[in-house]
């Protein structure tokens, strides 16, 4: 049996293999692809061996010092930036989701009719959601100064983009009948948004809100590296002094606080979602 | 019932209320510093902005890009560190995914330990991997590309991880009777079926991590960033929004790229 189909395939390879055409946009796609890799594998310097074995060794050297974890007395200090790292992400979710609940409603196709308007404000926020959150971070510190004030701007400024735009989806997406149910029972234009869509969307904000202020709490944990304080602030002064023992303290800190704070953001969402 | 409900609502906005006031103590944040602060943010972005006189358009925008062909050469870096740690990490995260799925792995140990590793890679932060390789590598991007691998192996390796749970046992029972080892059976049954998810994490994974790069630079490990640093720290205001602007379109450029790639790999899976 298993002859025979060796035999047709020797009689007939075509017939047994991939198409010609097919093969060859195949090898010529893989062939560009490692071509390409190893293009950026020469760029970025990875085919200096040298100084990959010298870098292993300091990595092996450094990991040796963060073990065991040491807060070497800073435990009150951290306890505070980290409290900083919290209100920043509070007070910037808060602040962005404030923000967002005007422009959401502005770049909504079915409370703004006007083409013009709403495809500026759209275009507005998607220049607000390419700029980086460190980059935003960066500008701040620069414009008023180091501390938590700079972050919550960042993140303030950064997540109004990211909101806006989910906020107004979710404004897009409402069921017309319960807002034509009050239009029906004499509501005004304001009415209507009120008591026919904020209902409906309500909900969805808030859910979304809570979304981003757990992966904020995770974001804010690394402002401080460009000087926006908050843990990031004591982190990178560690690794500047070559303090590793309370570096991996500090990294260790983090993730028990961003454990922490995902689980009780999910319990508050199943609230919210099911009341 | 309604008494009880309304006195929980209370209580939430009280609690609410008293998280404004504690995290505005802690954040430093008062009335007077948002009515300086705010006023002085917008003024700095707006020094940014070069002034573009219509008769002289042409010469205001070569002083306004004045370097255009150093950040072009520090745009295509923050590709490649991009472009290389998406290769890496998926090709780690593919070969871990396998591993850390609860109904695959071969053994139960194996698939917790890789579970762990792969919880670790992702909760650290890109941006702290990248400061300690930076003082083991030196500076450059070969740290950037790293830091970034690692943490697209985490995350990565966990999408992955649940789309193989979601498979299709039989072909994987199929292939076994057939006398196939584990490496076989996930070669022929397995993987198969779920390339094509695979494909579209991983390009937006790619999307991710070009944005990562272009920030990877603040602490030294190559790209665009350094330089965007080295300019806001000097106050060279044209230079920050001529490199931002740049970032916004290399970017927009990359989302709208791989959204094409997508649709045609769904459109593929479709047919």
């Amino acid at each position: 049996m298993t002859r025979d189909v060796e035999a047709a395939a020797r009689l007939c390879p075509d017939a047994f293999a991939k198409p010609a055409a097919g093969r060859t946009v195949h090898a010529a796609g893989w062939s560009l692809f490692v071509a390409l890799t190893i293009f950026c594998l020469w760029r970025t310097g990875f085919f200096d061996l040298s100084r990959l074995i010298e870098g292993a060794g300091k990595l092996g050297w450094v990991l040796g010092f963060m073990l065991p974890p040491a807060h070497n007395g800073w435990l009150g200090e951290f306890g505070w930036a980290l409290a900083e790292t919290l209100a920043m992400a509070f007070l910037g979710t808060l602040l962005a989701a404030l923000a967002a609940i005007p422009l959401g409603f502005l770049a909504a196709r079915n409370i703004v009719p006007n083409w013009l308007l709403h495809f500026g404000i759209r275009r507005f926020l998607d220049g607000i959601r390419g700029v980086d959150q460190l980059i935003w971070a960066l500008v701040f510190v620069s414009a008023v100064g180091l501390g938590p004030f700079a972050g919550i701007l960042a993140i303030a400024v950064s997540d109004t983009g990211s909101l806006a735009k989910l906020f107004s989806e979710a404004i897009e997406t409402v069921n017309r009948r319960q807002v034509e149910g009050v239009e029906a029972a004499g509501a005004d234009r304001a009415q209507r948004i009120r008591f026919g869509m904020l209902p409906q969307v309500l909900p969805v904000m808030l859910s979304t809100t809570l979304y981003y202020f757990e992966s904020n709490t995770r974001s804010a944990t690394i402002l401080g590296v460009v000087g926006a304080g908050g843990i990031g602030l004591q982190l990178a002064d560690r690794i500047r002094v070559n303090n590793w023992d309370e570096a991996s303290f500090i990294i260790l800190m983090i993730l028990v606080t961003v454990a922490c704070i995902d689980w009780l953001s999910g319990q508050l969402r199943m609230r919210f979602i099911r009341p | 019932m309604v008494r009880a409900r309304r006195r929980r609502s209370g209580l939430f906005v009280a609690a609410f209320l008293l998280a404004v006031v504690v995290s505005s103590w802690v954040g430093e944040v008062n009335l007077t510093n948002l009515a300086t602060g705010i006023p002085g943010a917008l003024g700095y972005i707006a020094a940014t902005v070069p002034s573009l006189r219509f008769g002289t358009l042409g010469a205001d925008l070569a002083d306004w890009f004045w370097a255009l062909d150093r950040w072009l050469l520090l745009l295509l870096d923050t590709i490649v560190i991009g472009f290389l740690a998406t290769v890496m990490g998926t090709a780690a995260a593919f070969l871990l995914s396998f591993a850390a799925a609860r109904n695959l792995s071969p053994n139960r140990t194996l698939c917790f330990v890789t579970r762990r590793v792969l919880e670790i890679a992702r909760s650290v932060p890109e941006l702290v991997y990248a400061m300690i390789f930076v003082f083991a590598f030196g500076l450059g991007p070969l740290a950037g590309v790293m830091a970034i691998a690692i943490h697209t192996t985490g995350a990565l390796g966990k999408l992955f991880s649940e789309v193989n749970e979601n498979a299709d046992l039989r072909p994987l029972d199929g292939t076994l009777a057939a006398g196939a080892n584990w490496f076989q059976g996930m070669r022929y049954a397995i993987v198969p079926q779920v390339l094509p998810n695979f494909a579209s994490y991983t390009l937006l994974r790619f999307e991710i991590n070009v944005r990562s790069a272009t920030v990877i630079g603040f602490v030294g490990a190559g790209g665009i960033g350094q330089e965007l640093m080295f300019v806001i720290r000097q106050f060279v205001y044209q230079d920050i929004s001529a490199i931002v602007l740049l970032i916004i379109l290399l970017v927009c450029i990359i989302d709208l790229t791989c959204e094409r790639i997508r649709q045609n790999f769904t459109r593929a899976g479709a047919a």
